[in-house]
Formats: structure tokens, sequence, C-alpha cells
């Protein structure tokens, strides 16, 4: 597998899963507005997802397109962080989780706009508006529901405790991170670890929030060495028709 | 339709008032939340607007349920997006109760403890993909049908939400249509959910524009208040004809023997619903009513600490704000 190949994966996969976390809410959210604004969370990081995995299948040249990769794909092949495919709990955690992402996101999709791959460059460009977008609302309902009463506190200190050792991930340079580095495809993540705590901080602070002591960090989705048993899950029911009817154009 | 058997709320105003505000309808004007009405229009109106609001959101449920499996990430974005502009009309569509006077929050009270209701359709399962075919094709054809008209229905802000909300409808329409044009093009598996789909959902579809009402007292109040614009039976005939065409194209065949082209009436001979059933499920009978609003209850209950820490957070936010401009 390249490693430009697996670079595509590790974007594409993040969104698709995360996409398909935040459109388990559809129907069911606190109030109108949060559906509404959910599901559109959810458009844009499928429409992303449709680009990286456009590309990746594109670089890999084996035939396969982005549905394949999404939908015919097993869980140890999917390289998106552990952090976005913990299931939903409740309304605190999914936003919490989003805006974990998002803080990364923004700095991350703006250094990429400046990559070396043109189409990297490209997909950056157009996804970093809406990444802005998501983490200015993310971040403004973490604060409202860590600010809001005895309880909403609470609920969202404790999404936060178990958010916090799937963050450390994130900045885990690996050999696929220096080699994009050394491309000028990307930079390493942990490049942008000091970007991405002022904003939690800030955040946090304004939520009333407090950031755990500890500093242990879970791995294994990036890579895929070891995910969660909850994406099995999550792949079983997304792919469940194009595994049961493989002939089949939908 | 959304909104099925609106009864009509009884009205006992002056006389000379009720006759000038029939002379406004009459002459095609708008009636504004500001303007006075009779207290039995207003209930009609909480009542239809607000029933056609719930299904707008129950509605959400049927086709919410294969979001997580639409098999390409071209049709879970087109669903999704066909499922949030639902929860757009029910928010358009609760706004404009609003201004009759109720809240969102009580009329959603009023679904959950059965006072209110929505739509019978949305009680009924999706149980394979092509039921997003069809549901697409047949409900929001359906709803069309009865929505067109009403962006003509007396009521202002009623008026003006059926106007937005026509243009998405009928593009979910054609996006229904599609998905059952792949369906039918494909494999043996596929042609065989199509059929079956619209199996079970043709006669709920037909049921959707309630009974006959030729008869009807309420119906003639509220045709005469324009908050309904065409008989229950007006409507069916119209869906009927210009489905079972489409249908043809398909290669579906409608579920109905009788079904045959009336060359006399230039209109399509067709079977009734079985309307016990209609029965039934209006009342809490059908396949899925427990669990629509089961679920429906369950999300309203794991979201009130959110709602309830938005109207705190905004509550501080005020104090604060007003604390730091004092001098
Ligand atoms: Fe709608
Ligand atoms: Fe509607
Ligand atoms: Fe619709």
């Amino acid at each position: 597998m390249s490693q430009l190949f697996e670079f595509l994966l590790r974007q594409g996969d993040n969104a698709l899963v995360l996409g398909h976390r935040m459109s388990e809410w559809c129907g069911v959210a606190p109030a109108l507005e949060e559906d509404i604004a959910l599901a559109n969370t959810a458009l844009d990081l499928i429409g992303q997802t449709q680009l990286w995995l456009g590309y990746a299948a594109e670089v890999e040249a084996a035939g396969r397109t982005a549905n394949d990769l999404a939908f015919r794909r097993d869980a140890y092949d999917f390289r998106n962080m552990l952090m976005v495919e913990v299931p939903n709990e409740d309304f605190g955690r999914t936003l919490m989780q989003q805006f974990c992402f998002d803080a990364f996101q923004v700095p991350w999709l703006t250094a990429l706009t400046a990559s070396s791959d043109t189409r990297v460059a490209e997909i950056a460009t157009k996804s970093v508006k809406e990444a802005a977008y998501h983490l200015d609302r993310s971040a403004k309902t973490v604060i409202a529901l860590g600010d809001g009463t005895a309880e909403s506190n609470a609920r969202m200190q404790t999404a936060l405790d178990y958010l916090w050792p799937y963050t450390g991930e994130i900045f885990a340079d690996d050999a696929t991170d220096q080699a994009m580095a050394k491309a000028g495809v990307a930079p390493l993540p942990s490049s942008l670890k000091e970007t991405w705590q002022k904003t939690i901080v800030q955040t946090l602070s304004a939520a009333d929030l407090t950031q755990p002591d500890s500093t242990f960090a879970h791995s294994g989705g990036r890579s895929g060495m070891r995910h969660t048993e909850h994406l099995g899950h999550m792949l079983a029911t997304m792919q469940v028709l194009q595994r049961s009817y493989p002939s089949a154009v939908w | 339709m959304y909104a099925q058997m609106i009864k009509s709320e009884a009205t006992k105003e002056d006389p000379e008032m009720l006759a000038a505000f029939q002379a406004r309808i009459d002459a095609g004007e708008k009636i504004e939340p500001k303007d006075w009405m009779p207290e039995g229009y207003r209930k009609t109106l909480i009542r239809q607007i607000g029933q056609h609001a719930h299904s707008e959101i129950v509605g959400q449920l049927p086709e919410g349920n294969w979001i997580t499996r639409a098999p390409t990430l071209e049709r879970k974005a087109n669903l999704l997006a066909k499922v949030q502009d639902e929860a757009g009309h029910g928010l358009y569509l609760y706004c404009a109760a609003e201004t009759l006077g109720v809240s969102r929050d009580e009329l959603t009270e009023m679904l959950l403890d059965g006072r209110m209701k929505y739509s019978s359709i949305f009680n009924y399962p999706t149980l394979t993909w092509a039921d997003m075919g069809a549901v697409g094709w047949l409900v929001d054809g359906a709803a069309i049908m009865n929505q067109v008209p009403l962006q003509r229905t007396s009521y202002g802000p009623y008026a003006r939400a059926m106007v937005r909300i026509c243009k998405e409808e009928s593009f979910h329409q054609r996006q229904g249509f599609h998905v059952m044009m792949a369906m039918v093009k494909g494999t043996k598996d596929q042609k065989r959910m199509a059929q079956d789909a619209l199996n079970r959902f043709w006669y709920p579809a037909l049921m959707m524009f309630g009974p006959s009402d030729k008869d009807s007292v309420h119906s003639a109040q509220n045709m005469a208040w324009k908050i309904k614009m065409n008989t229950n039976d007006e409507l069916r005939q119209k869906f009927v004809d210009e489905t079972v065409p489409q249908a043809e194209y398909l290669g579906l065949t409608v579920p109905d023997d009788t079904l045959n082209w009336n060359e006399e009436t230039g209109h399509y001979n067709f079977a009734e619903p079985d309307w016990s059933e209609f029965f039934d499920v209006v009342k809490g009978n059908g396949p899925c009513n427990t669990d629509r609003i089961n679920t429906r209850q369950k999300a309203w209950d794991a979201g009130k600490w959110v709602r309830e820490a938005m109207v705190a957070h905004a509550e501080k936010k005020r104090a604060r704000d007003s604390r730091s401009v004092r001098p």
C-alpha cells in the first residue's frame, strides 16, 4: 500500500466514520434546530468522504471506487482515528467528539491547503470552510452545555473524560506521517498539537470544564492495528446492502 | 395529504363579523396573524398545521430508518438531505402555528400524549431499500397533490410555508422515483424489492387523502374558509391518474385487479383502500404507531437536559452581558 494511499484513507475514513455517527441523530436530536445542524455536518462530512476516498481510489489504481472503499472494506482496513468511531451515548458526547475533532481539523486542513499535492490542496481548500463552520458551532455548543446547568456540566465533563484518552492518537506521528511530511504533502500531526491545545483550553475554560490530567493515549485506529469493538457494528450496518447484494447497482 | 380528517371547530361569533371575514376570504385576501379571525378558524388551523408539522417530524423516522444503511455515499447524502428537509418543513410549520398562539413545545406535548395526530402513512414500516424509492415517489407524491393547492390557502403564514415546502417536496418525489428506476433496472432481487414496496405502499398512499368527504359538514366549512382546497376524492383521483402511468413506465404492477382506464370520465377506475384498516391505524393500531411515538418520546426525554441547558446558558449570558455594559 502506498503511503499516499494510506494517508488519503485516513482523511476519508475520519470523515466517513464521524459523518455516519452524526447521521445517526437524524430524527431523534434534542431539538429540531440541532437535528438540522447535525444533518448538515453529516452531509458535509459525507461530501468530504467522496472527495478523499475518490482520490484514494485513483491513487490506488486497482479499479476500486470511493463506494468500494467505503462499503467493501472490513474494520482492519479502516484508517480513521479511534475517537470518531465511539458510539454517540448522549448528545454531550457527540458534541464533545465533534469539537475535539474540529479543533484539529481546522488547522490541519488549513495546512493541507498548501500541500505539494495539488489534489490534496484542492480538497482541503473546499473542506476547510466547512470545518471552520463546524468548529464555530461545536465550540459554542460545548460552551453552552458546559455553562448551562449542573446536570449539563456534569454530562459534558463525563463526555470529555471518556474521550480524552482517544485524543492523543491524533498527534502520534508514524511512518506514513513522516513520509507525507518529507514529501510536503502534509505537516506532521504533532506540529499542530499546540494550536489544538490552545483551542481546547480556551473553550473548556469558557465551558467551565476541567481538562483531564492523564496523558495516556489509546492508539490503533490510524494504523488499523486495533480498532474499538464499535467500528465493526457500524460497518455491519453501513455495508449491509453492498455485502448482501454484491452485484447490485443502486 | 399530511392533514387527515380535520374537523372544523364550532364558531359562535357575531354574524356580521363572520360575514365580513368570509367576504375577505372570498375576495382572495390573505388573513394575517394580527387580523381578527373566528375562534373556530384559528382552532381548526392550529389543528391542521400542527398535524402537518407533526407529520413532517414523525415522517423523518421511516426514512431515517435507512440512512445508516444507504447503499452508496451518493444515496446516503441524498437521503440524509431529504430527511433534513422534512425537519425543516416541520420547523416552518411549527413557526406558522406559533403565529396562532400555540408554542412548539405545547404542540409537541400534544403529539406525545395523543391529543394530536400525524398522517397515518408514517405508521407503516420501511422494510427494504426500495421503500426509500416508494416513499419518495408515492408519499411525497401524494403530499404534493394536497400541498400545491394549499399554497393558495387563506392563512398567510401557512400559505407562505407551503410555497417553500412544495418546491422541496417535488424534488423529493423525483429523487424517490430515481431510486425506484435504479431498482427496476437492477438485479432480480432489486426488482422484487421494488414490486414489494409498491404492493405495501399503494393502498396506504391512497389512504393519505382520507375517507370520502363529500357528505362531511366539516369539510364544507373548511373549504369555505379555504383551509381545505379540494375534496379528498378529487385529490385521490388526481394522484391515481398521475401515478399509474409512472408505475407502468417503471414496469411495476399496481396491486389492484380492478384498475382500468375509463374513456368516458377520462380517469382511472380504481379500488378503494380498506377503510377499516385506515381507521385502525388512526386509532393507534397501525404497524408502527406505538414505536413511532415511543421513539419521539425517548428523543424528547433524552434531549430535555440539552434544551434546559441551552435556555440556562442564554439566561446566564444575558445576565453577564447586562452586568458588563453597566458603567
Ligand atoms: Fe415535507
Ligand atoms: Fe409535507
Ligand atoms: Fe418530502
